[in-house]
């Protein structure tokens, strides 16, 4: 992968030390700049200010309709909002159309649909309508990010309704990095994976960190898991109330006031 | 046509056969079950069966503009109020007012009732009722030429956009997120629908269409393992339901329409039956 070496966040950057490459240099990031999303029932969220730059970890954390869904949906483009958002590509250049990486939770589909992984995967890779087919090379791109994402090439042509909640967890981590997103949203994984699952789940994430690089917001409801993975977090209650780094969010008195724990001297017995 | 009509001589010497009308209905045939078998497998993935339904219902008003109007041909009205219809229904569901299903519930209902009055009103439903049934028998060799037109102009929009109805079918935050935006795909997908069921309303019915565009899909869903095999059943059921249904007619001297769609209720069972039988076998 080095010989060509143009310097694209997201590209493995392991093996270019000697090429000179310094990843340290990218500049992608996502900026939320006053963002505001109004409905009919009032205010979901108000001067929403947020960094998430090149290989970090956001933890998104909160109480139940604080708005972190909402805040998703505004960077997905799904719901107008107020204020800006921008994206930054690795050059430090504007970027109109962000490519975004997009795992949710619990992804609502319809389960009895007819439709394999290699469907869905190849859909996304080439134009070619996969009612006719899917082509050699594309399936051989589908089972590559697969096994990039976690899972056995073999899903390809399971129902995506027959998976279990821990594969079609990494289906859709599959499906997030293809084309390499400028942002990845990630939703943790609770309701239908196991403890072990998660600890794999949160695992892979931070190895594509460690290889792509690319800025991540993770949603998350588990304060170990943040102190464990996130490098970086932000408290949302329809704004954002903290946000930095990962350590001194979670010892902040607003998140010890919000999850309800109990403040630091009394922790230590 | 000719040319056609000599080939089905030669390769189907039956006595089915031997009028033109059959052999018009047989080509018809050929061409509409396959539309109907490719866009029925994204109505029935996109949970839009009643909204299909409630499409056909409104054909009836779009006739009964026509007549008001004084045109003779109906497929104008008839697609320019599907079509407006058709945004209507988005519009009051976007406004989340009310389930989807009660929304479109109320508008077929309309749709039907304003155009049995409409027509009512203008000389007796009686002239008219032959809408509600179809009549394949009827096509002319011109009309022919439409549906091919039709297949043609289906074809390629299933060849360009489908990768596109797949992802927005399967959630619209996934489709956002490759900036996939499922309301301008929805929107293609309903004009497409809306165009196939006006042209085809006055061979198919009113009562019958939506059977034709459902039960095929439907059934192939029983079966299929994926996308490719999804439409070559969806497709192959639709043909075969069409052709057997219609042969079966004539023998039988019953309406087409009803015929064709009692095969495809047969071929239904069946495939329920299968792919309950497999499941089982797989959870075992």
């Amino acid at each position: 992968m080095t010989e060509q070496h143009q310097h694209v966040c997201g590209e493995d950057c392991s093996n270019c030390a000697a090429a000179g490459c310094n990843c340290v240099d990218c500049k992608c990031s996502v900026r939320i700049r006053d963002l505001g999303v109004k409905k009919k029932d009032g205010v979901i969220l108000y001067d929403v200010n947020l960094n998430v730059r090149h290989g970090e970890i956001m933890a998104l954390i909160g109480r139940n309709g604080a708005g972190k869904t909402t805040l998703l949906k505004a960077l997905l483009g799904r719901i107008p909002y107020t204020g800006e958002i921008q994206f930054t590509s690795h050059k430090g250049e504007r970027v109109e159309k962000p490519r975004i990486g997009y795992a949710p939770q619990n992804l609502v589909f319809d389960h009895s649909s007819p439709m394999s992984v290699g469907d869905l995967l190849c859909a996304n890779l080439s134009p070619f309508p996969v009612w006719l087919g899917q082509r050699k090379k594309q399936r051989e791109r589908a089972a590559a990010m697969l096994e990039r994402a976690g899972a056995r090439a073999e899903l390809l042509d399971k129902k995506l309704g027959n998976l279990s909640g821990g594969e079609l967890q990494r289906v859709l981590l599959a499906f997030a990095l293809e084309p390499m997103p400028d942002l990845l949203l990630l939703d943790e994984p609770v309701s239908a994976v196991d403890r072990r699952g998660i600890e794999v789940f949160y695992e892979l994430v931070c190895a594509l960190r460690v290889r792509y690089h690319m800025p991540v917001i993770l949603v998350s409801h588990d304060l170990t898991h943040v102190l464990k993975y996130a490098t970086s977090a932000a408290l949302l209650d329809r704004t954002i109330l903290v946000s930095g780094e990962v350590s001194e969010v979670m010892a902040s008195r607003e998140v010890r006031e919000t999850f309800g724990l109990p403040a630091p001297e009394e922790r230590r017995d | 046509m000719e040319i056609l009509y000599a080939v089905i001589d030669v390769l189907l010497p039956f006595e089915w056969t031997e009028f033109n009308f059959m052999k018009n209905a047989f080509i018809a045939v050929l061409l509409i079950t396959p539309l109907f078998g490719l866009v029925g497998t994204m109505i029935v993935n996109n949970r839009m069966s009643f909204f299909s339904d409630a499409l056909g219902h409104s054909a009836l008003t779009g006739i009964a503009i026509g007549v008001l109007m004084g045109v003779d041909n109906y497929m104008l009205s008839m697609l320019g109020f599907a079509l407006l219809f058709a945004v209507a229904i988005s519009a009051v569901i976007g406004s989340g007012v009310s389930s989807t299903d009660t929304i479109i519930g109320v508008f077929s209902s309309t749709g039907l009732a304003l155009g049995v009055v409409l027509l009512s009103a203008s000389g007796g439903f009686a002239k008219y009722s032959g809408y509600l049934i179809g009549d394949i028998l009827t096509v002319q060799p011109e009309e022919i030429a439409l549906l091919a037109v039709l297949l043609l102009a289906v074809l390629l929009v299933w060849g360009l956009f489908f990768n596109r109805f797949l992802v927005a079918s399967v959630n619209a935050d996934l489709a956002a997120s490759k900036n996939i935006r499922e309301g301008a795909v929805q929107k293609v997908f309903v004009i497409l629908v809306a165009v196939l069921v006006t042209v085809s309303i006055k061979w198919v019915g009113v009562l019958i269409i939506n059977s034709l565009l459902v039960l095929p899909a439907a059934s192939a869903r029983n079966v299929a393992r994926g996308m490719r095999s999804y439409h070559a059943w969806s497709v192959c059921i639709s043909m075969f339901s069409g052709v057997t249904g219609l042969i079966l007619s004539y023998y039988l001297g019953t309406a087409a329409g009803g015929t064709i769609v009692l095969v495809a209720a047969v071929i239904f069972a069946v495939t329920f039956l299968l792919g309950f039988l497999s499941g089982r076998r797989r959870a075992s």
